[in-house]
């Protein structure tokens, strides 16, 4: 296990981090931050992590695009809820939504989007029935909006991560 | 204390901008935590502040530090990439964790005999 | 001109993010339980985050970003340090 090359794109990442943190690209912070990166990847691998593995391909630009363009939308409404009480929800609730992705990755990403959105809230994955529990701010159409998180954000990430 | 870095025009005028709206939408998120009815609802309300809150007065801070030293300054996307990837983590802890609690509640108070309409939108 | 502008724009921001966290310092006061007790201390956290930010900027001075990372490190790990609180009664199993 020792023995594994570690994960390529961790420690890319974290070499990226360095070199912000210091604002440098002198080669003495690119040195020191590839060892830290290279140690910090090493201390990582004892904890097993699942292998990653990311197609590059256009689906990436999309689904920034897309998610960005939710954030400002649900952003404005969430907004006009809490502004304006004439037009709060009457129906906040819970959705169970079914869910086809396996990879851990994906379902981290797809968490973290739907959360970061205002006005809908990750709670639980349920592996065994392949469901994830979300609540709702303004539920409106639940068929809609399940149709929507699979169209949108499932089927982009399943052509990233799996 | 009224200060201000001395920026061109251009800068000054986006920099304001932006640091005036992600306040705003900021304290918007903040009083929804006032306003809105329950735990569920209000867990809604501070996304606002970590997403276009923060995303605006990052912007601003980069783009002033930019200008000000004359070189890119991009360390702000450090918070911006911390605060993207924890917030999702608390809420969804605080939010299991008060599902947790009021299950409890509920089935404390069916066993008391003294459960309350209403209480039943929990989910399975 | 524009200084003054940015000026008055800078704190004008900083009471509007005070007014945010007497928001959140209010929920985390007065509750009604203790997962919104826990929400009002995330929110508080943020926004005293943003308003060091904004120190930043009217100052001219990095040192107040490192001090928002900071802020924004202890604050994670201290609110899921609550919420496993809430859900276990313990934090570490």
């Amino acid at each position: 296990m020792s023995r594994r090359l570690p994960n390529p794109w961790l420690i890319a990442a974290l070499v990226l981090l360095w070199l912000l943190l210091n604002e440098s690209l002198s080669p003495g912070h690119l040195l020191l931050g590839t060892l830290v990166a290279l140690i910090a990847a090493k201390g990582l691998a004892a904890l097993r992590p699942l292998p990653l593995r990311i197609r590059l391909s256009r689906a990436i630009p999309r689904l920034a695009i897309a998610v960005f363009a939710d954030i400002v939308r649900s952003n404005l409404a969430v907004a006009r809820i809490i502004l304006f009480p004439a037009t709060r929800p009457r129906a906040s609730g819970f959705v169970n939504l079914p869910i086809d992705m396996r990879s851990r990755y994906g379902l981290a990403m797809l968490a973290i989007i739907i959360t970061a959105t205002p006005g809908t809230l990750w709670m639980r994955h349920d592996p065994a029935r392949r469901t994830v529990l979300i609540h709702v701010l303004d539920l409106i159409d639940e068929e809609a909006l399940i149709a929507l998180i699979k169209t949108r954000y499932e089927r982009l990430l399943m052509d990233i991560f799996e | 204390m009224i200060q201000a870095p001395d920026l061109p025009a251009w800068a000054a005028i986006i920099v304001a901008f932006l640091v005036l709206l992600g306040a705003a939408v900021t304290l918007i998120g903040s009083v929804g935590l006032l306003r809105l009815g329950s735990f569920y609802q209000r867990a809604h309300a501070p996304t606002l502040g970590t997403t276009a809150g923060v995303a605006c007065i990052l912007v601003a801070s980069a783009l002033c530090f930019s200008v000000l030293q004359a070189r890119p300054v991009l360390h702000e996307i450090l918070i911006a990439l911390f605060v993207t990837a924890t917030t999702p983590v608390t809420l969804m802890l605080l939010a299991r964790a008060a599902l947790y609690r009021d299950r409890e509640e509920q089935a404390a108070a069916e066993a008391a005999g003294t459960r309350k309409e209403g209480d039943a939108d929990l989910p399975a | 001109m524009t200084t003054l502008l940015l000026a008055l724009a800078i704190t004008t921001a900083q009471v509007l993010l005070g007014l945010a966290m007497a928001c959140a310092a209010w929920r985390l006061a007065r509750g009604p339980r203790a997962q919104d007790r826990v929400l009002g201390l995330d929110a508080l956290y943020v926004n005293a985050m943003l308003l060091l930010l904004s120190f930043g900027i009217q100052t001219g001075r990095t040192l107040y970003f490192e001090a928002a990372l900071v802020i924004a490190l202890l604050g994670f790990a201290s609110t899921v340090a609550l919420a496993k609180f809430l859900m276990r009664g313990e934090v570490i199993e």
